[in-house]
Protein backbone atom coordinates (compact mmCIF):
# COMPACT_ATOMS: atom_id res chain seq x y z
CA UNK A 1 0.00 0.00 0.00
CA UNK A 2 2.81 2.41 1.49
CA UNK A 3 4.90 1.79 -1.87
CA UNK A 4 2.26 2.11 -4.30
CA UNK A 5 1.46 5.69 -2.40
CA UNK A 6 4.82 6.00 -2.94
CA UNK A 7 5.15 5.49 -6.66
CA UNK A 8 1.89 6.95 -7.41
CA UNK A 9 3.26 10.24 -5.68
CA UNK A 10 6.91 9.82 -7.34
CA UNK A 11 4.47 9.87 -10.91
CA UNK A 12 3.49 13.68 -9.91
CA UNK A 13 7.09 14.69 -9.86
CA UNK A 14 7.67 16.26 -13.17
CA UNK A 15 11.96 17.25 -12.75
CA UNK A 16 11.56 18.78 -16.90
CA UNK A 17 10.18 21.39 -15.26
CA UNK A 18 13.50 21.95 -13.24
CA UNK A 19 15.54 21.60 -16.50
CA UNK A 20 13.23 23.97 -18.26
CA UNK A 21 13.93 26.33 -15.64
CA UNK A 22 17.70 25.71 -14.95
CA UNK A 23 18.78 29.26 -15.74
CA UNK A 24 17.23 30.69 -12.62
CA UNK A 25 19.25 28.15 -10.65
CA UNK A 26 22.38 29.32 -11.86
CA UNK A 27 21.61 32.58 -11.43
CA UNK A 28 21.00 31.76 -7.72
CA UNK A 29 24.32 29.28 -7.32
CA UNK A 30 26.14 32.75 -8.89
CA UNK A 31 24.14 35.03 -6.27
CA UNK A 32 24.28 32.08 -3.47
CA UNK A 33 28.66 31.70 -4.38
CA UNK A 34 29.13 35.64 -4.54
CA UNK A 35 27.44 36.56 -1.48
CA UNK A 36 29.17 33.74 0.92
CA UNK A 37 32.56 33.95 -0.34
CA UNK A 38 32.89 37.85 -0.16
CA UNK A 39 31.37 37.87 2.81
CA UNK A 40 33.54 35.18 4.29
CA UNK A 41 36.62 36.77 2.67
CA UNK A 42 35.77 40.19 4.39
CA UNK A 43 34.61 38.62 7.40
CA UNK A 44 38.04 36.11 7.91
CA UNK A 45 39.76 39.91 7.41
CA UNK A 46 38.09 41.53 9.59
CA UNK A 47 38.41 38.56 12.27
CA UNK A 48 42.08 38.55 12.13
CA UNK A 49 42.92 41.64 14.15
CA UNK A 50 39.84 41.42 16.23
CA UNK A 51 41.22 38.23 17.45
CA UNK A 52 44.57 39.82 17.84
CA UNK A 53 43.17 42.89 19.61
CA UNK A 54 40.57 41.09 21.98
CA UNK A 55 43.26 39.31 23.51
CA UNK A 56 44.51 42.21 24.85
CA UNK A 57 44.51 42.87 28.66
CA UNK A 58 43.29 46.44 28.42
CA UNK A 59 39.22 46.65 28.94
CA UNK A 60 38.42 49.34 26.70
CA UNK A 61 40.13 47.42 23.48
CA UNK A 62 38.84 43.76 24.20
CA UNK A 63 35.62 45.00 25.52
CA UNK A 64 33.88 46.49 22.12
CA UNK A 65 34.92 43.22 20.35
CA UNK A 66 34.14 40.80 23.23
CA UNK A 67 30.41 43.12 22.84
CA UNK A 68 30.59 42.64 19.17
CA UNK A 69 31.04 38.95 19.22
CA UNK A 70 28.49 38.46 22.24
CA UNK A 71 25.49 40.03 19.98
CA UNK A 72 26.04 38.48 17.25
CA UNK A 73 26.66 35.19 18.00
CA UNK A 74 23.67 35.61 20.60
CA UNK A 75 20.74 36.70 17.98
CA UNK A 76 19.63 34.74 14.95
CA UNK A 77 21.26 35.66 11.38
CA UNK A 78 17.92 36.18 9.99
CA UNK A 79 17.36 39.22 12.95
CA UNK A 80 20.09 40.41 12.26
CA UNK A 81 19.63 41.27 8.65
CA UNK A 82 16.35 41.95 9.36
CA UNK A 83 17.47 44.50 11.60
CA UNK A 84 19.98 46.06 8.99
CA UNK A 85 17.76 45.46 5.34
CA UNK A 86 14.31 46.88 7.38
CA UNK A 87 15.64 48.62 10.88
CA UNK A 88 18.02 51.51 8.89
CA UNK A 89 15.08 53.14 7.16
CA UNK A 90 13.82 54.29 10.78
CA UNK A 91 17.14 56.50 11.26
CA UNK A 92 16.16 59.76 9.00
CA UNK A 93 20.65 60.27 9.81
CA UNK A 94 20.94 57.30 8.02
CA UNK A 95 18.16 58.20 5.13
CA UNK A 96 19.89 61.03 4.38
CA UNK A 97 23.18 59.99 4.60
CA UNK A 98 25.37 58.84 1.42
CA UNK A 99 25.18 55.14 3.08
CA UNK A 100 21.11 55.27 1.96
CA UNK A 101 21.64 53.91 -1.45
CA UNK A 102 23.71 51.44 -0.29
CA UNK A 103 21.57 50.38 2.59
CA UNK A 104 18.12 50.33 0.54
CA UNK A 105 19.83 47.53 -1.40
CA UNK A 106 18.47 43.71 -0.10
CA UNK A 107 21.96 42.75 -1.68
CA UNK A 108 24.17 45.03 0.16
CA UNK A 109 22.30 44.48 3.38
CA UNK A 110 22.81 40.75 3.13
CA UNK A 111 26.14 40.96 2.42
CA UNK A 112 26.46 43.30 5.65
CA UNK A 113 24.59 41.20 7.75
CA UNK A 114 26.22 38.17 6.38
CA UNK A 115 29.84 39.69 6.93
CA UNK A 116 29.38 41.17 10.46
CA UNK A 117 27.91 37.92 11.83
CA UNK A 118 30.86 35.51 9.93
CA UNK A 119 33.27 37.83 11.30
CA UNK A 120 31.54 37.75 14.76
CA UNK A 121 32.29 33.98 14.82
CA UNK A 122 35.45 33.56 13.20
CA UNK A 123 36.93 36.14 16.01
CA UNK A 124 36.08 34.11 18.57
CA UNK A 125 37.72 30.84 16.67
CA UNK A 126 40.73 32.31 15.88
CA UNK A 127 40.89 33.61 19.77
CA UNK A 128 40.44 30.64 21.00
CA UNK A 129 43.03 28.96 18.36
CA UNK A 130 45.55 32.05 19.57
CA UNK A 131 44.91 31.76 23.56
CA UNK A 132 45.85 27.76 22.65
CA UNK A 133 49.13 28.79 21.68
CA UNK A 134 51.72 26.56 23.42
CA UNK A 135 53.47 28.73 26.13
CA UNK A 136 56.98 26.82 24.87
CA UNK A 137 56.64 28.29 21.76
CA UNK A 138 55.98 32.04 22.82
CA UNK A 139 58.87 31.72 25.15
CA UNK A 140 61.26 30.70 22.78
CA UNK A 141 60.07 33.76 20.50
CA UNK A 142 61.27 35.72 23.06
CA UNK A 143 64.35 34.74 23.86
CA UNK A 144 65.21 34.98 19.73
CA UNK A 145 64.47 38.47 20.32
CA UNK A 146 61.59 38.91 18.13
CA UNK A 147 59.13 41.65 18.76
CA UNK A 148 55.42 41.42 19.96
CA UNK A 149 54.65 41.93 15.76
CA UNK A 150 57.09 39.74 14.34
CA UNK A 151 56.09 36.96 17.16
CA UNK A 152 52.47 37.47 16.06
CA UNK A 153 53.30 37.09 12.51
CA UNK A 154 55.73 34.59 12.45
CA UNK A 155 55.03 32.13 15.43
CA UNK A 156 51.46 33.06 16.93
CA UNK A 157 49.12 33.48 13.96
CA UNK A 158 51.07 30.77 11.46
CA UNK A 159 50.05 28.24 14.42
CA UNK A 160 46.47 29.69 15.53
CA UNK A 161 45.33 29.21 11.99
CA UNK A 162 46.70 25.42 12.07
CA UNK A 163 44.29 25.13 14.99
CA UNK A 164 41.62 26.99 13.63
CA UNK A 165 40.90 25.17 10.10
CA UNK A 166 38.73 22.52 11.73
CA UNK A 167 36.36 24.97 13.61
CA UNK A 168 36.57 27.21 10.33
CA UNK A 169 35.75 24.46 7.98
CA UNK A 170 32.50 24.37 9.91
CA UNK A 171 31.98 28.14 9.94
CA UNK A 172 32.04 28.08 6.35
CA UNK A 173 29.56 25.30 6.10
CA UNK A 174 27.46 27.40 8.17
CA UNK A 175 27.69 30.28 6.52
CA UNK A 176 26.81 28.80 3.35
CA UNK A 177 23.84 27.09 4.72
CA UNK A 178 22.93 30.33 6.75
CA UNK A 179 23.16 32.24 3.45
CA UNK A 180 19.71 30.68 2.11
CA UNK A 181 17.98 33.07 4.57
CA UNK A 182 18.55 35.67 1.60
CA UNK A 183 16.08 34.50 0.20
CA UNK A 184 13.81 36.18 2.26
CA UNK A 185 14.32 39.44 1.60
CA UNK A 186 13.94 39.14 -2.44
CA UNK A 187 17.74 38.24 -3.39
CA UNK A 188 17.48 35.24 -6.15
CA UNK A 189 19.98 32.57 -4.20
CA UNK A 190 19.82 28.94 -4.96
CA UNK A 191 16.67 28.72 -2.36
CA UNK A 192 15.24 32.13 -4.03
CA UNK A 193 15.21 30.41 -7.06
CA UNK A 194 13.19 27.23 -5.55
CA UNK A 195 10.79 29.41 -4.44
CA UNK A 196 10.37 31.13 -7.54
CA UNK A 197 9.75 27.94 -9.24
CA UNK A 198 7.53 26.09 -6.34
CA UNK A 199 5.40 29.56 -6.88
CA UNK A 200 4.97 29.78 -10.47
CA UNK A 201 4.72 26.01 -10.97
CA UNK A 202 3.49 24.66 -7.48
CA UNK A 203 5.92 21.83 -7.38
CA UNK A 204 7.79 21.93 -3.91
CA UNK A 205 9.56 18.31 -3.97
CA UNK A 206 11.25 19.26 -7.53
CA UNK A 207 11.61 23.00 -6.59
CA UNK A 208 13.13 22.13 -2.83
CA UNK A 209 14.78 18.85 -3.50
CA UNK A 210 16.92 20.31 -6.85
CA UNK A 211 18.14 23.03 -4.51
CA UNK A 212 19.28 20.69 -1.69
CA UNK A 213 20.73 18.70 -4.06
CA UNK A 214 22.88 21.64 -5.09
CA UNK A 215 23.74 22.89 -1.84
CA UNK A 216 24.81 19.53 -0.78
CA UNK A 217 27.07 18.89 -3.64
CA UNK A 218 28.69 22.36 -2.66
CA UNK A 219 28.77 21.33 0.86
CA UNK A 220 30.65 18.19 -0.12
CA UNK A 221 33.03 20.10 -2.43
CA UNK A 222 34.08 22.83 0.90
CA UNK A 223 34.58 19.63 2.79
CA UNK A 224 36.72 18.01 0.10
CA UNK A 225 38.56 21.13 -0.74
CA UNK A 226 39.28 21.58 3.18
CA UNK A 227 40.42 17.75 3.77
CA UNK A 228 42.90 18.44 0.95
CA UNK A 229 44.24 21.56 2.73
CA UNK A 230 44.42 19.96 5.92
CA UNK A 231 46.42 17.36 4.32
CA UNK A 232 48.99 19.89 3.30
CA UNK A 233 49.04 21.86 6.38
CA UNK A 234 49.21 19.60 8.75
CA UNK A 235 51.94 17.69 6.46
CA UNK A 236 54.73 17.72 9.26
CA UNK A 237 52.48 16.32 11.75
CA UNK A 238 51.76 13.08 9.83
CA UNK A 239 53.21 9.66 10.59
CA UNK A 240 56.45 8.98 9.09
CA UNK A 241 56.49 5.82 7.21
CA UNK B 1 15.35 58.76 21.36
CA UNK B 2 15.87 57.00 24.65
CA UNK B 3 12.35 57.12 25.53
CA UNK B 4 11.64 56.19 21.59
CA UNK B 5 13.32 53.14 21.82
CA UNK B 6 11.22 51.74 24.57
CA UNK B 7 8.08 52.77 23.50
CA UNK B 8 6.42 49.79 21.89
CA UNK B 9 2.95 51.47 20.96
CA UNK B 10 0.95 48.78 22.69
CA UNK B 11 2.74 45.61 21.00
CA UNK B 12 4.63 44.55 23.90
CA UNK B 13 1.93 41.80 25.50
CA UNK B 14 2.15 40.59 21.41
CA UNK B 15 5.88 40.04 21.48
CA UNK B 16 6.13 38.49 24.47
CA UNK B 17 3.41 36.00 23.14
CA UNK B 18 5.77 35.19 20.72
CA UNK B 19 9.03 34.91 23.13
CA UNK B 20 6.72 31.76 24.72
CA UNK B 21 5.71 30.61 21.32
CA UNK B 22 10.03 30.77 20.38
CA UNK B 23 10.71 28.96 23.38
CA UNK B 24 7.62 26.05 22.97
CA UNK B 25 9.42 25.73 19.41
CA UNK B 26 12.73 25.19 21.05
CA UNK B 27 11.96 22.69 23.84
CA UNK B 28 9.82 20.64 21.51
CA UNK B 29 12.19 20.26 19.12
CA UNK B 30 14.75 20.16 21.87
CA UNK B 31 12.79 17.03 22.45
CA UNK B 32 12.70 15.27 18.48
CA UNK B 33 16.20 15.90 18.29
CA UNK B 34 17.38 14.18 21.36
CA UNK B 35 15.21 10.92 20.84
CA UNK B 36 16.00 10.95 17.08
CA UNK B 37 19.93 11.52 18.47
CA UNK B 38 19.88 8.66 20.66
CA UNK B 39 18.42 6.60 18.16
CA UNK B 40 20.67 7.85 15.20
CA UNK B 41 23.71 7.07 17.66
CA UNK B 42 23.05 3.51 19.21
CA UNK B 43 21.82 2.73 15.55
CA UNK B 44 25.78 4.09 14.80
CA UNK B 45 27.01 2.28 17.27
CA UNK B 46 25.26 -0.64 17.53
CA UNK B 47 22.98 -1.32 14.48
CA UNK B 48 22.94 -4.11 11.91
CA UNK B 49 24.47 -2.78 8.70
CA UNK B 50 21.33 -1.53 6.90
CA UNK B 51 20.46 0.64 9.51
CA UNK B 52 24.34 1.81 10.33
CA UNK B 53 23.95 2.75 6.78
CA UNK B 54 20.75 4.59 7.09
CA UNK B 55 22.10 6.62 9.97
CA UNK B 56 25.11 7.48 8.21
CA UNK B 57 22.97 8.74 5.05
CA UNK B 58 20.81 10.70 7.79
CA UNK B 59 23.41 12.45 9.50
CA UNK B 60 25.62 13.70 6.13
CA UNK B 61 22.50 14.40 4.50
CA UNK B 62 20.86 16.86 6.70
CA UNK B 63 23.83 18.91 7.72
CA UNK B 64 24.84 19.31 4.00
CA UNK B 65 21.30 20.71 3.32
CA UNK B 66 20.06 24.43 4.58
CA UNK B 67 17.36 24.37 7.53
CA UNK B 68 15.08 26.83 5.35
CA UNK B 69 15.21 24.34 1.84
CA UNK B 70 14.19 21.41 4.74
CA UNK B 71 12.05 23.36 5.95
CA UNK B 72 10.33 25.07 2.93
CA UNK B 73 10.49 21.35 1.45
CA UNK B 74 8.20 20.14 4.71
CA UNK B 75 6.30 22.28 4.52
CA UNK B 76 5.10 23.08 1.29
CA UNK B 77 5.82 19.46 0.20
CA UNK B 78 4.24 18.29 3.00
CA UNK B 79 1.12 20.29 2.21
CA UNK B 80 0.60 18.71 -1.47
CA UNK B 81 1.59 14.94 -0.22
CA UNK B 82 -0.63 15.03 2.47
CA UNK B 83 -3.43 16.16 0.10
CA UNK B 84 -2.90 13.51 -2.75
CA UNK B 85 -2.72 10.74 -0.08
CA UNK B 86 -5.46 11.48 2.11
CA UNK B 87 -8.54 11.46 -0.68
CA UNK B 88 -7.10 7.98 -1.40
CA UNK B 89 -7.72 6.62 2.34
CA UNK B 90 -10.98 8.49 2.40
CA UNK B 91 -11.03 11.74 3.47
CA UNK B 92 -11.60 14.41 0.88
CA UNK B 93 -11.28 17.90 2.52
CA UNK B 94 -8.56 19.45 1.95
CA UNK B 95 -5.78 19.53 5.04
CA UNK B 96 -3.49 22.51 6.21
CA UNK B 97 -0.73 21.72 7.42
CA UNK B 98 0.12 23.19 10.43
CA UNK B 99 3.54 25.68 10.58
CA UNK B 100 4.09 24.78 14.42
CA UNK B 101 3.91 21.30 13.18
CA UNK B 102 6.13 21.51 9.85
CA UNK B 103 8.42 23.64 12.24
CA UNK B 104 9.00 21.73 14.93
CA UNK B 105 9.29 18.45 12.80
CA UNK B 106 11.90 19.82 10.73
CA UNK B 107 13.81 21.25 13.46
CA UNK B 108 13.98 18.08 15.28
CA UNK B 109 14.99 16.18 12.31
CA UNK B 110 17.55 18.60 11.23
CA UNK B 111 19.01 18.80 15.11
CA UNK B 112 18.76 15.02 15.14
CA UNK B 113 21.31 14.68 12.98
CA UNK B 114 23.91 17.17 15.22
CA UNK B 115 22.84 15.11 18.62
CA UNK B 116 23.25 12.24 17.01
CA UNK B 117 27.19 13.04 16.21
CA UNK B 118 27.16 14.10 19.72
CA UNK B 119 25.83 11.00 21.85
CA UNK B 120 28.35 9.20 19.69
CA UNK B 121 30.92 10.93 21.12
CA UNK B 122 29.76 10.59 24.10
CA UNK B 123 29.14 7.18 24.41
CA UNK B 124 32.10 6.10 22.96
CA UNK B 125 33.94 8.27 25.60
CA UNK B 126 32.96 6.07 28.44
CA UNK B 127 35.15 3.86 29.53
CA UNK B 128 34.42 0.54 27.41
CA UNK B 129 35.55 -1.80 30.78
CA UNK B 130 32.72 -0.54 32.59
CA UNK B 131 30.22 -1.65 30.32
CA UNK B 132 31.72 -4.75 29.90
CA UNK B 133 31.92 -5.17 33.83
CA UNK B 134 27.95 -4.08 33.44
CA UNK B 135 27.21 -7.05 31.35
CA UNK B 136 29.89 -9.72 33.68
CA UNK B 137 27.26 -8.80 36.53
CA UNK B 138 24.35 -10.42 34.39
CA UNK B 139 22.55 -6.91 33.76
CA UNK B 140 20.54 -6.74 30.60
CA UNK B 141 21.10 -4.43 27.90
CA UNK B 142 19.05 -1.43 28.96
CA UNK B 143 20.15 -1.90 32.58
CA UNK B 144 23.59 -1.65 31.37
CA UNK B 145 22.30 1.94 29.25
CA UNK B 146 20.26 3.01 31.96
CA UNK B 147 22.30 2.59 35.04
CA UNK B 148 26.50 2.90 33.58
CA UNK B 149 25.93 4.24 30.03
CA UNK B 150 23.75 7.20 30.41
CA UNK B 151 24.48 9.03 33.97
CA UNK B 152 28.12 9.06 32.48
CA UNK B 153 27.59 9.89 29.02
CA UNK B 154 25.55 12.77 29.87
CA UNK B 155 28.97 14.77 31.40
CA UNK B 156 30.47 14.19 27.48
CA UNK B 157 27.82 15.30 25.59
CA UNK B 158 27.28 18.12 27.97
CA UNK B 159 29.20 20.46 25.88
CA UNK B 160 28.33 19.45 22.44
CA UNK B 161 24.33 19.45 23.17
CA UNK B 162 24.83 23.23 24.63
CA UNK B 163 25.90 24.10 21.23
CA UNK B 164 23.31 22.30 19.36
CA UNK B 165 20.67 23.81 21.62
CA UNK B 166 22.21 27.03 21.07
CA UNK B 167 22.54 26.75 17.44
CA UNK B 168 18.78 25.66 17.54
CA UNK B 169 16.93 28.40 19.56
CA UNK B 170 18.70 30.20 16.82
CA UNK B 171 17.42 29.05 14.32
CA UNK B 172 13.86 28.95 15.44
CA UNK B 173 13.49 31.97 14.10
CA UNK B 174 12.96 30.67 10.85
CA UNK B 175 9.55 29.82 11.74
CA UNK B 176 8.25 33.17 11.10
CA UNK B 177 9.22 32.56 7.66
CA UNK B 178 6.64 30.16 7.33
CA UNK B 179 4.22 31.70 8.50
CA UNK B 180 3.70 30.93 12.68
CA UNK B 181 3.58 33.53 15.19
CA UNK B 182 6.76 32.93 16.80
CA UNK B 183 8.22 36.70 17.95
CA UNK B 184 10.17 37.58 14.85
CA UNK B 185 7.22 37.39 13.00
CA UNK B 186 4.77 39.02 15.79
CA UNK B 187 8.07 42.16 15.49
CA UNK B 188 7.50 42.31 11.56
CA UNK B 189 3.80 42.58 11.97
CA UNK B 190 3.87 45.21 14.58
CA UNK B 191 7.22 46.76 12.56
CA UNK B 192 4.94 47.03 9.41
CA UNK B 193 1.96 48.67 11.80
CA UNK B 194 4.28 51.32 13.70
CA UNK B 195 6.75 51.83 11.06
CA UNK B 196 9.58 51.45 13.90
CA UNK B 197 11.04 47.76 12.58
CA UNK B 198 14.71 48.94 13.94
CA UNK B 199 12.96 48.87 17.18
CA UNK B 200 11.26 45.55 17.47
CA UNK B 201 13.60 43.36 15.57
CA UNK B 202 16.00 44.88 18.53
CA UNK B 203 13.87 44.07 21.10
CA UNK B 204 13.64 40.41 19.67
CA UNK B 205 17.17 40.59 19.67
CA UNK B 206 18.12 41.51 23.12
CA UNK B 207 15.20 38.30 24.06
CA UNK B 208 17.45 35.85 22.17
CA UNK B 209 20.39 37.23 23.93
CA UNK B 210 18.70 37.03 27.39
CA UNK B 211 17.36 33.63 26.18
CA UNK B 212 20.91 32.51 25.16
CA UNK B 213 22.42 33.86 28.35
CA UNK B 214 20.40 32.45 30.61
CA UNK B 215 20.84 28.93 28.52
CA UNK B 216 24.63 29.27 29.37
CA UNK B 217 24.43 29.52 32.79
CA UNK B 218 22.21 26.74 32.76
CA UNK B 219 24.28 24.77 30.92
CA UNK B 220 27.36 25.45 33.17
CA UNK B 221 25.49 24.70 36.31
CA UNK B 222 24.84 21.79 34.48
CA UNK B 223 28.38 20.79 33.70
CA UNK B 224 29.25 21.29 37.40
CA UNK B 225 27.06 18.90 38.23
CA UNK B 226 27.77 16.40 36.11
CA UNK B 227 31.44 16.74 36.47
CA UNK B 228 31.25 16.15 40.14
CA UNK B 229 34.50 14.08 41.33
CA UNK B 230 36.14 14.36 37.68
CA UNK B 231 39.40 16.08 38.57
CA UNK B 232 40.13 18.58 36.32
CA UNK B 233 43.70 20.31 35.57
Amino acid sequence: MFTRLCLKNFDFMDFSIITENFGIYLEGLWNTAQLVSLSLIIGLLMAIPLAVFVTSKNIFVNGPIRAYVYFFRGTPLLVQMFLIYYGMGQFDAVKSSFLWPLFREAYFCALFAFTLNTAAYTTEIIRGAIVATPHGEIEAAKSTGMSRLLMLRRIVLPSAFRRALPAYSNEIIFMLHGSSIASVITIVDITGAARIVNSRFYSPYEAFLTAAVIYLCITFLIVWSIKKLEARWFAHLRPQE
Amino acid sequence: MKKDMINLHGYGPSILDGTFITITVSLVSLAISMLLGIIGALAKLYGFAPLRMAAQTYTTVIRGIPDLVLMLLVYFGGQVFINQVAPMVGYDEYIDINPFMAGVSTIGFIFGAYMTETFRGAILAVNKGQLEAGNAYGMSGIQVFTRILMPQMVRHALPGFGNVWLVMVKTTALVSIIGLDDMVRKAGLAAGATRLPFTFYAVVAFNYLVITTISIYVLKWLDTRYSAGVIKA
